[in-house]
């Protein structure tokens, strides 16, 4: 396993000279190789990261000179193709990058792989990635979580300084929590979704898979901030996100434990690594007081609801003509959409797709959609009321340690009710992270910290202090 | 409860265009039946008075001056993932027969 120092420590080494980026390259596609096993790259980058560490080696700059990284395969990178993890875009090689990485390069930031997710980012485990399955590096027979599996993995395996990765309800955290790293989700339209594959766009966000909320921070903060290309960005936030000062940051802080994320259906030996936890936490200053939410249960069918919706429009541009897979032998336009589908999704994908078209159907959309949307309001002004008494809320980040590959594939429900404590935040579009929190039978336990919007300082600061006192 | 047949569907699967075999039409009619009966636990919610959430940033009119940018790339560079081209333009099947 590849170890790299502080983000911030390898970028200033590099600046001065004491470290090359060629050689920062060639240490992570080299702990690529020796990962191999784990499945937690679909390809690299290594051309073109080869070249750019030769150009940055030549006038090293930028707060992340040199720095390697991994981009979730959602995200348009040149140097390879961006599949999605779907065959329906294997081939596609992208004609522009996203914001967020034109952002990291920079920045002098090298992207040298990227990572297996679940196919258009739709999962909690890998295991609907059209490609493979990653194992999971804490216990390989397990699975990563997901949707950004292959980027925790990454992260966890050392396979680069951090992972980029994307969350809509919960993709990030879950697969954090389930590695045993850091995973950042930010307030909803913080950092530009320009260039990454969308899923539903009332919910997308993009942040950072890392091994500590120090360096977490610091992508935050190169990445965060106003874009043209995507109209949903909001203004960064007038005092940076790195560095983070972190003197007294939990001292008289008030915390709400959520009561209906520590009830039934909570695994014994999570719940015992949150409950110590938050002893630690308190010994550190903070005032810990319980808080309900009461909408919080319903989050999930609001989510499953909302999320296939967004889905089955956002795929629609998936349509055999303009980019992807295309079913050649199609006699009309119509069979060729109707089989270039069929061919280049996966199942999951037509299942959500299916659920999306039933629920905005003339008939159904005020029963199911309108319905739902209705109810994230609801869930809004609870979160809104919890955050009127105490300053951040806290929990598990999943009910759950890393089940077995091939566990909860035949029954999709079951699936996607790994995602019960993660959704209500992207419902809610408030920034969240998840932390490792100790162990249950050897498998890392995340813990689950939620500010309000744009509370993203405040929330790291809190969470590196926290990072200190679990440590 | 919300309890699919197969014509429902087969309707989705030509509204979405979408084939689906009749191995994975048994399946979702299925499956969808369990998921869609899971979420209409929201029919008993109680919403009076709320007003459907659709976006939460607060954001209002993002306007942006209409003029052209070039952003630099070629238009052959932008065609490159196309399946058919032909005269710079997307070719696609015949719509009507």
């Amino acid at each position: 396993m590849a170890t790299w120092e502080p983000i911030s420590v390898i970028a200033e080494k590099v600046r001065g000279g004491e470290l090359k980026a060629v050689d920062l390259v060639e240490q992570s596609l080299k702990a690529i190789e020796e990962a191999e096993d784990y499945r937690a790259v679909i390809a690299v980058t290594a051309d073109r990261a080869r070249e750019r560490a030769k150009a940055i080696d030549v006038k090293p700059k930028g707060r992340l000179a040199g720095v390697p990284f991994i981009a979730k395969d959602n995200f348009l990178v040149f140097g390879a193709e961006t599949t999605a993890a779907s065959n329906i875009l294997k081939g596609f090689n992208a004609p522009y990058q996203s914001t967020a990485i034109e952002k990291l390069e920079a920045e002098g930031a090298i992207c040298v792989a990227k990572a297996n997710l679940d196919a258009f980012a739709h999962g909690s485990s890998t295991e609907n990635s059209d490609f493979f399955t990653t194992k999971n590096p804490a216990d390989p027979t397990r699975v990563p979580g997901g949707s950004s599996g292959g980027s925790a993995a990454a992260a966890a395996l050392g396979l680069a300084p951090f992972a980029l990765g994307t969350d809509t309800g919960g993709s990030i955290r879950l697969p954090a929590s389930f590695t045993g790293t850091v995973g950042y989700k930010p307030t909803y339209g913080l950092v530009s979704r320009s260039g990454v594959v969308a899923m539903a766009s009332s919910l997308d966000v993009i942040g950072p898979l890392a091994r500590t909320v120090e360096d977490a921070a610091l992508v935050l903060d190169v990445m965060a901030g106003k874009d043209e290309l995507d109209s949903t960005t909001i203004d960064r936030d007038p005092i940076n996100y790195f560095p983070l000062t972190i003197n007294d940051s939990l001292a008289g802080k008030r915390i709400g434990i959520i009561k209906e994320y520590m009830g039934e259906g909570l695994q014994p030996g999570v719940k015992q690594q949150i409950e110590q936890a938050v002893q630690k936490i308190k010994q550190a200053g903070a005032e810990v007081v319980e808080i309900s939410l009461p909408s919080l249960p319903l989050a999930l069918a609001v989510y499953y609801i909302l999320c296939p919706a967004e889905v089955s429009s956002n795929l629609s541009r998936y349509d055999g003509q303009r980019y992807g897979y295309t079913y050649a032998e199609a006699k009309d336009l119509d069979e060729s959409y109707m089989l270039s589908r069929e061919k280049g999704f996966g199942k999951e994908a037509k299942r959500r797709i299916m659920i999306g078209t039933y629920v905005l159907s003339s008939g159904y959309y005020d029963a199911y959609y309108k319905k739902a949307q209705t109810v994230r309001t609801k869930l809004i002004n609870e979160f809104n009321e919890a955050f009127a008494t105490v300053d951040l809320l806290l929990g598990p980040t999943a009910p759950e340690v890393a089940f077995k590959i091939g566990e909860n594939t035949e029954d999709p429900l079951k699936m996607y009710l790994t995602d019960i404590m993660t959704v209500a935040v992207n419902l809610a579009g408030v920034p969240a992270i998840s932390i490792p929190c100790g162990t249950s039978d050897n498998l890392p336990v995340g813990l689950q910290l939620i500010a309000p919007q744009r509370a993203d300082r405040a929330l790291l600061e809190a969470a590196k202090a926290a990072e200190g006192v679990l440590a | 409860m919300a309890k699919l047949t197969r014509d429902d569907v087969l309707k989705l699967s030509k509204l979405a265009r979408i084939s689906l075999s009749d191995e994975e039409v048994d399946e979702f009619t299925d499956e969808l039946s369990t998921i869609l009966g899971y979420v209409e636990q929201l029919d008993s919610v109680d919403v009076i008075g709320l007003s459907p959430t659709n976006q939460v940033t607060g954001l209002t009119n993002v306007m942006r001056e209409d003029e052209v940018k070039d952003y630099g790339y070629a238009p052959l560079d932008l065609l490159k993932d196309v399946p058919q081209v032909q005269d710079n333009q997307i070719k696609v099947k015949r719509m009507i027969g």
